[in-house]
């Protein structure tokens, strides 16, 4: 049954703008892991920089960063967000000038970043480099974006709020609260500007900001694709509903608390960064909760794993997402990090997230929306997703185990003294000793690369064979509203 | 610490919100039933 407007037309959805975001986002899916692999390169050979400052690692390691989580899975998430929100609720976007003027900012955020950070305009802090024009850009955009999201909700068609939604409105509102806190700066220029806090309480607001971003950006706003995605997917309900409200609540009481782990033995008080690694180890309970809700919606359906690539996406990420959960909390454990801190254990576990869980979920995401978007039953080749799941999946291992190996090595070696007390060994015979593995990162993130190409080339042959349609709004139920 | 006089009152007043949230949940009927809604949204959209 479908809806009609208060002209007679049948409502559609607004899937333009999710169009749009998603075709960009496997974009800049390409352009930030490439980058990600230039500068693999140059860590395992310097001279790759050719002297140029523009390129070199210190510049493009932020656009790296800021590429992949916030072009990359920025627009994942503002697709999956608006696609989500518009089923569930049964009503097509709250706004679509604000929805189009979300898209339009998001992006121009994107291209300030491309061409601030490699000229060496930054704040200097982790993940959050951008200056303070492009700041406040951020945040009108990300206003836009929760009134859009909240809009929708507010005027969905049926009582029950789908716990998708929960999760991408914690999301929405906790990253809004983080970035501002964490930007209040005063500006000496256009370009320039100090922040408000100075020393260590820049510190602990800078990994407050940090590892919050993780847990409500790359965490519970991937989970609520993962609830929508994973049962459309697999065509079978979520494991337990009862379970995926539990975990919601206890992830977000719980998440705010655990930054004071990325300042073990540092100036922080040692009470403080105490407090960081408790929350850190019980936020094991929520985020397994969420991991074995995912997989076990498939109990009763493991055979589709067998032919349905796009499920072994999202099932594999799952296991990426309990892996370096468990991962987490283990090294936020002070005697664990004092052998992991600042090695690349530390690389390593972020990729094991970021590879295996934001990327491998959106992919297994993307393939699904996409065919939608352009009025087809499945993608161009699937046999070429069966082949991007192979080689990203392999990239994957090689990248976490190479750094797994060099991180541990690398903090033996930092910590083994001689009898008289000497350092056994300099750092620069820690540096060599990394060289191999690094040569296997490199290997790990270029198999990545190709993966994300294969789907790039899968994508606009998808968009070339169909055409951009908006599907009628579903109407509800009655039984069911 | 200085900055804890600020980050904990934030995350305090984040939790009461929450807190209210979570109230409005439970008041408003949100968790009545819920094993059905997971059902709901395999049912065309």
């Amino acid at each position: 049954m479908s809806v009609t407007t208060k002209t007679g037309q049948p409502a559609v959805y607004n899937d333009s703008v999710v169009r749009w975001f998603a075709i960009t986002s496997v974009i800049y899916g390409v352009v930030g892991m490439l980058v990600g692999v230039i500068i693999a390169a140059q860590l395992t050979w310097p001279e790759l920089n050719m002297g140029i400052e523009w390129i070199t690692y210190g510049r493009l390691r932020p656009l790296h960063t800021n590429a992949v989580i916030f072009a990359f899975g920025g627009s994942v998430l503002f697709a999956t967000s608006y696609y989500v929100v518009q089923r569930t609720c049964h009503t097509p976007l709250f706004s679509n000038a604000l929805a189009w003027f979300t898209f339009i900012g998001w992006n121009i955020v994107i291209i300030s970043a491309v061409i601030t950070l490699p000229m060496g305009l930054t704040q200097s802090k982790e993940y959050a480099e951008l200056i303070w024009p492009v700041d406040l850009l951020i945040a009108v955009v990300w206003v836009a974006y929760a009134i859009v999201f909240f809009g929708t909700v507010g005027i969905r068609k049926v009582k029950h709020i789908y716990v998708a939604n929960w999760f991408f409105g914690a999301y929405i509102i906790a990253v809004a609260l983080l970035h501002i806190f964490n930007n209040i700066q005063l500006p000496t220029s256009l370009t320039h500007s100090y922040s408000a806090y100075a020393g260590v309480q820049d510190a602990m607001m800078q990994w407050w900001y940090g590892h919050n971003a993780v847990g409500f950006f790359l965490t519970a706003a991937f989970l609520g694709m993962m609830y929508y995605f994973i049962p459309k997917q697999a065509e079978r309900p979520v494991y337990s509903y009862r379970l995926s409200i539990v975990h919601f609540w206890a992830l977000i009481f719980t998440y705010m608390w655990a930054g004071p782990h990325h300042l073990h033995y540092t100036a922080l008080p040692d009470w403080t960064q105490s407090v960081g690694m408790v929350f850190s180890l019980i936020l094991l309970a929520p985020s397994w909760g969420g991991m074995i809700n995912g997989i076990m919606t498939l109990s009763g359906a493991w055979h589709k794993l067998r032919d349905d690539p796009i499920l072994r996406f999202l099932i594999v990420s799952l296991s990426f997402y309990g892996m370096s959960t468990f991962e987490g909390p283990m090294m936020s454990i002070k005697t664990v990090n004092a052998l992991s801190h600042y090695t690349d254990w530390t690389v390593g576990h972020v990729h094991s997230g970021a590879l295996g869980w934001v990327g491998l979920v959106s992919m297994g995401s993307l393939y699904y929306l996409i065919p939608r978007l352009f009025g087809q039953k499945k993608m161009y080749s699937v046999p070429a997703i069966e082949l991007h799941f192979w080689i990203a999946t392999i990239g994957i291992v090689l990248y976490i185990a190479a750094m797994w190996i060099a991180g541990v090595m690398q903090g033996l070696m930092w910590r083994s003294v001689n009898p008289d007390g000497s350092l056994t060994y300099t750092f620069v015979e820690s540096v060599k000793a990394t060289f191999p593995f690094y040569v296997i990162r490199l290997l790990g993130g270029l198999l990545y690369l190709s993966g994300m190409v294969v789907m790039l080339w899968n994508v606009v042959m998808t968009a070339r064979q169909g055409r951009a349609i908006n599907a009628p709004v579903v109407a509800v139920n009655p039984a069911h509203a | 610490m200085d900055i804890l006089y600020l980050l904990i009152p934030v995350s305090i007043v984040l939790v009461f919100v929450i807190i209210g949230v979570f109230w409005w949940a439970l008041q408003s009927g949100q968790f009545d039933n819920i094993e059905r809604e997971g059902e709901r949204v395999l049912k065309g959209d």
